[in-house]
């Protein structure tokens, strides 16, 4: 597939290091270069099989993530495949600056906007929409849910109550609950994914958070009259 | 503490980054609140039913095929030049992100 188009993350292979962790005082740290570190080095050096352990790691993750914020499973194998391409031609960019994951994460994400916006689908209005989100941080639905409420659908039923209740968030948050609570990573590395501040991301995760509660509330919630 | 003080404060708590001080008063507010303390659970729970949802895993088969996909155009192509790509004007993520936030708010 060709390379089109430029980026919607300003500069995404751009490889900036992490916001500052505070670090406790008076705490040795004694850091090894992470593995990933002479992989890389030695796919800059042309050794094709190093960067192909690296595909073998992180391929699941870009995977996962491209689906996530696509919402599509062959959107998601074309972007999962340009990534590592783009990462392979560019491999010079990367410095070590940032974990080598999150710089694969950041062109992800950014492939993925891309692909979105192509598609124009951020415009597209969710079968979730009666849930009004101009207050998305306030909470309204304070039912209580059943007990492992998940385990009153069937597999397919549950994957789809999921999947349309995460395609409904607006690509934003579904990108930073994605790779924040999915992903499982730090609000840190999440920031720097995204090319946003510490405060901008919390901000985002909480909203993102507290609309899928809400959404996923009408399916879960203990109630006489079942889902509504 | 308030309600609305403790929502400031949900991701925090929820991340384990909170000052012990700020903790006690959040969790005093937590037990005399049902509201919040729903609100918490059925969050805590809405990333959990997130995280424990397999049903985006592909069978590895099609994984092989998409690494020897890859490895494919890589061996083919090798790393090019720097090349500036043209193309129309695509806004930056944080313009992004914020259209999208100004579209929910509207």
């Amino acid at each position: 597939m060709a390379l089109r188009s430029s980026p919607i993350l300003a500069d995404p292979l751009r490889d900036v290091p992490p916001p500052p962790v505070p670090q406790p005082p008076h705490v040795a740290v004694a850091e090894e270069p992470h593995p990933d570190i002479a992989l890389v080095e030695r796919a800059k050096a042309g050794d094709t099989a190093a960067f192909e352990q690296l595909v073998r790691q992180y391929e699941r993750q870009i995977f996962r993530t491209a689906q996530h914020i696509t919402q599509n499973r062959e959107d998601a194998e074309d972007i999962t495949q340009d990534v590592f391409f783009k990462a392979f031609q560019k491999l010079e960019q990367f410095q070590g600056n940032s974990k080598f994951s999150t710089w694969l994460v950041r062109i992800a994400v950014n492939e993925s906007l891309m692909r979105l916006r192509k598609r124009k689908t951020s415009k597209t209005v969710s079968m979730d929409q009666d849930v009004e989100t101009d207050e998305g941080s306030i909470p309204r639905d304070f039912a209580e849910w059943r007990p492992n409420p998940e385990q009153n659908f069937s597999q397919a039923e549950l994957a789809d109550i999921l999947r349309r209740t995460i395609a409904g968030l607006p690509p934003g948050f579904r990108t930073v609950f994605t790779l924040r609570d999915i992903e499982n990573l730090s609000t840190e590395e999440t920031a720097e994914a995204l090319g946003l501040s510490v405060p901008a991301v919390k901000s985002r995760l909480l909203r993102a958070r507290l609309q899928l509660r809400e959404r996923l509330s009408r399916y879960f919630r203990q109630t006489q009259e079942g889902p509504k | 503490m308030n309600c609305t003080d403790f929502l400031a404060k949900l991701t925090d708590y929820f991340d384990g980054q909170i000052d012990p001080e700020l903790l006690a008063e959040v969790k005093q507010h937590l037990g005399t609140c049902h509201h919040c303390e729903v609100v918490v659970d059925t969050t805590r729970k809405t990333i959990d039913v997130y995280r424990g949802d397999r049903s985006y895993e592909l069978p590895e088969s099609l994984h092989e095929r998409m690494r020897a996909a890859v490895m494919e155009r890589c061996r083919a192509t090798g790393r090019l030049p720097d090349i500036e790509l043209k193309g129309k004007k695509m806004p930056s993520p944080e313009e992004f992100l914020k259209e999208e936030a100004e579209r929910l708010n509207r």
